[in-house]
């Protein structure tokens, strides 16, 4: 699995982070999207694909 | 007589609409029934106007994440439930009512303030507050209206302390809002109780720039980009917003669960199914209950319908929070549910800012109140329980328990 979050799109609100801390975080200064693990282990694929479908401005795609 | 033997029409769909009688947390069933055979259908607003409801949550994320439908609530067209709410907008929008890049630029202003850390650090402090409150509310009575006494200070506190507002001004703003939030507010009381708003909170951010703290008004101020209007605006929005939507979700939540007492048993069985239950109570209660507007900018297909450039939308997220093609059994409240799905913060690029203060507010304040007081009940019957159908926020007025 192959993350990437488009920050442009990223509205911030953090739904990611909730969904996969493990995965996502906010930047400190802004609270976009930053992606702490780009090919996360296989036990947290559910969590990212969960991420990817609740994130509301669509910044999130996975790639498998 | 030949006129009883023409086909009615079918009952037109008109707006606000109205709850079924002794269904009070059940979204307005006219709506229900209309979506079952159209999911993308016409209503009537009180205007004359007609506007279209989208209710399947497919469809809502669809509109909600599409550009092409704008928040923008000055182009014409622009669906509004009330006069009054067409009366908020006429004055300066908030970027709540604007699009990007205007709304993002505005947005990203504030977007570190409500971020998953910097909100999660405040749970202590949240959790102070609420206890401080339950011990006022309990000191010496056994009865209380938990609206007055929990579910409405505890989020104004907050939203108090992270603006930089002082407290102490809480009956003047909240009837301000509560004004502001009103179907029934007129034209006139709406632009009074605005102005009213925006001359306070741009006096306040007159006076950060003499005397700066650390709350978001002072630190709007220090950066130097907005004026003090514009920031008033902002800090306007964060106000409203930041209160009653908690407190109404905090009253209704506990007025669910108690009229639930098997899911409210299982909740305090097993303390950890707070988040989730949290999450659940905003899809089944959906308090921002007369739908999401927006205007088509050019033709868009939605569902099997072609909405036009130009035309209205409301999407009914009540409804799509009940879709049982996402939410199987949606029409009952399971704490044990998986229901992260929900759209009851909205979608797309306006999805709430608050939505994680929100979640930390409720899941302290459900928690507590309900390990703290295990004898919670009623203190009149459930029929005397006023529901807010008055009010752009569902909820209720008062909530009168005893423990
Ligand atoms: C249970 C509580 C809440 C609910 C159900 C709720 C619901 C919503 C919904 C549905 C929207 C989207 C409106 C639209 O797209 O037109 C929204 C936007 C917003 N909410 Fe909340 N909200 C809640 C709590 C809060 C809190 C605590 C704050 C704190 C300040 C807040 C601040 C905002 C702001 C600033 C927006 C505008 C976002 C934008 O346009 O980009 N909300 N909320
Ligand atoms: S869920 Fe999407 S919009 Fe929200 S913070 Fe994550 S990437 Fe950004």
């Amino acid at each position: 699995m192959r993350i990437q979050a488009d920050q442009e799109k990223c509205c911030g609100a953090g739904s990611c982070v909730l969904a996969a801390p493990d995965v996502f975080d906010q930047r400190e200064e802004d609270g976009i999207v930053v992606v702490l693990d780009p090919e996360p282990p296989a036990a947290l694929h559910d969590a990212v694909r969960e991420a990817a479908a609740i994130c509301p401005a669509a910044a999130i795609t996975v790639a498998d | 007589m030949t006129t009883a033997q023409r086909t009615a029409p079918p009952t037109p769909l008109t707006l606000p609409a109205t709850r079924a009688p002794g269904c009070p947390f059940d979204p307005a069933p006219g709506i229900t029934d209309a979506a079952r055979g159209e999911p993308v259908t016409r209503a009537t607003l009180w205007d004359g106007t007609s506007c279209w409801l989208v209710t399947r949550h497919e469809d809502v994320r669809a509109v909600l994440g599409d550009p092409r439908f704008s928040a923008d609530a000055q182009r014409p067209g622009f669906p509004f439930l009330t006069a009054g709410a067409r009366e908020v907008v006429a004055g300066k929008p908030t970027f709540l009512r604007m699009d990007d890049p205007q709304h993002a630029r505005l947005r990203r202003m504030l977007t570190a303030d409500f971020m998953v850390k910097k909100v999660e650090a405040m749970r202590p402090e949240v959790q102070r507050l609420a206890d401080d409150l339950l011990d006022r509310m309990t000191a010496g009575r056994t009865s209380a209206d938990l609206v007055t006494d929990f579910a409405l200070p505890l989020p104004s506190l907050v939203i108090c302390l992270l603006l930089g507002v002082p407290y102490d001004d809480h009956d003047f703003f909240q009837e301000r809002s509560r004004i502001l939030l009103s179907l029934r507010s007129t034209p006139e009381e709406v632009r009074a109780a605005q102005d009213e708003l925006l001359e306070y909170l741009t006096r306040l951010a007159r006076a950060k720039r003499e005397t700066p703290d650390d709350g978001i008004v002072s630190r709007l101020v220090a950066r130097g980009e907005l004026a003090d209007g514009d920031i008033a605006t902002m800090g306007r929005l964060l106000l409203i917003a930041g209160h009653e939507t908690t407190a109404n979700m905090t009253a209704l939540s506990t007025l669910a669960l108690l009229r639930n007492p098997a899911q409210l048993a299982r909740l305090r069985a097993e303390p950890a199914l707070v988040k989730g239950a949290v999450e659940e109570l905003l899809r089944y209660l959906t308090i921002v209950h007369n739908g999401v507007p927006r205007l088509a900018t050019e033709d868009v297909v939605v569902g099997d319908r072609t909405i036009r450039a130009g035309e209205g939308v409301l999407c009914m997220i009540g409804h799509a929070n009940r879709d049982d093609a996402v939410f199987p059994g949606g029409d009952a409240l399971d704490v044990a549910r998986d229901a992260r799905r929900h759209v009851a913060f909205g979608f797309g690029v306006h999805q709430c800012l608050g939505q994680p203060l929100a979640r930390v507010e409720l899941q302290i304040a459900v928690e507590t109140l309900f390990r703290r007081l295990p004898d919670l009940r009623l203190a009149v019957p459930y029929e005397e329980i006023p529901f807010r159908g008055d009010m752009a926020i569902y909820g209720v007025h008062s909530l009168p328990v005893a423990w």
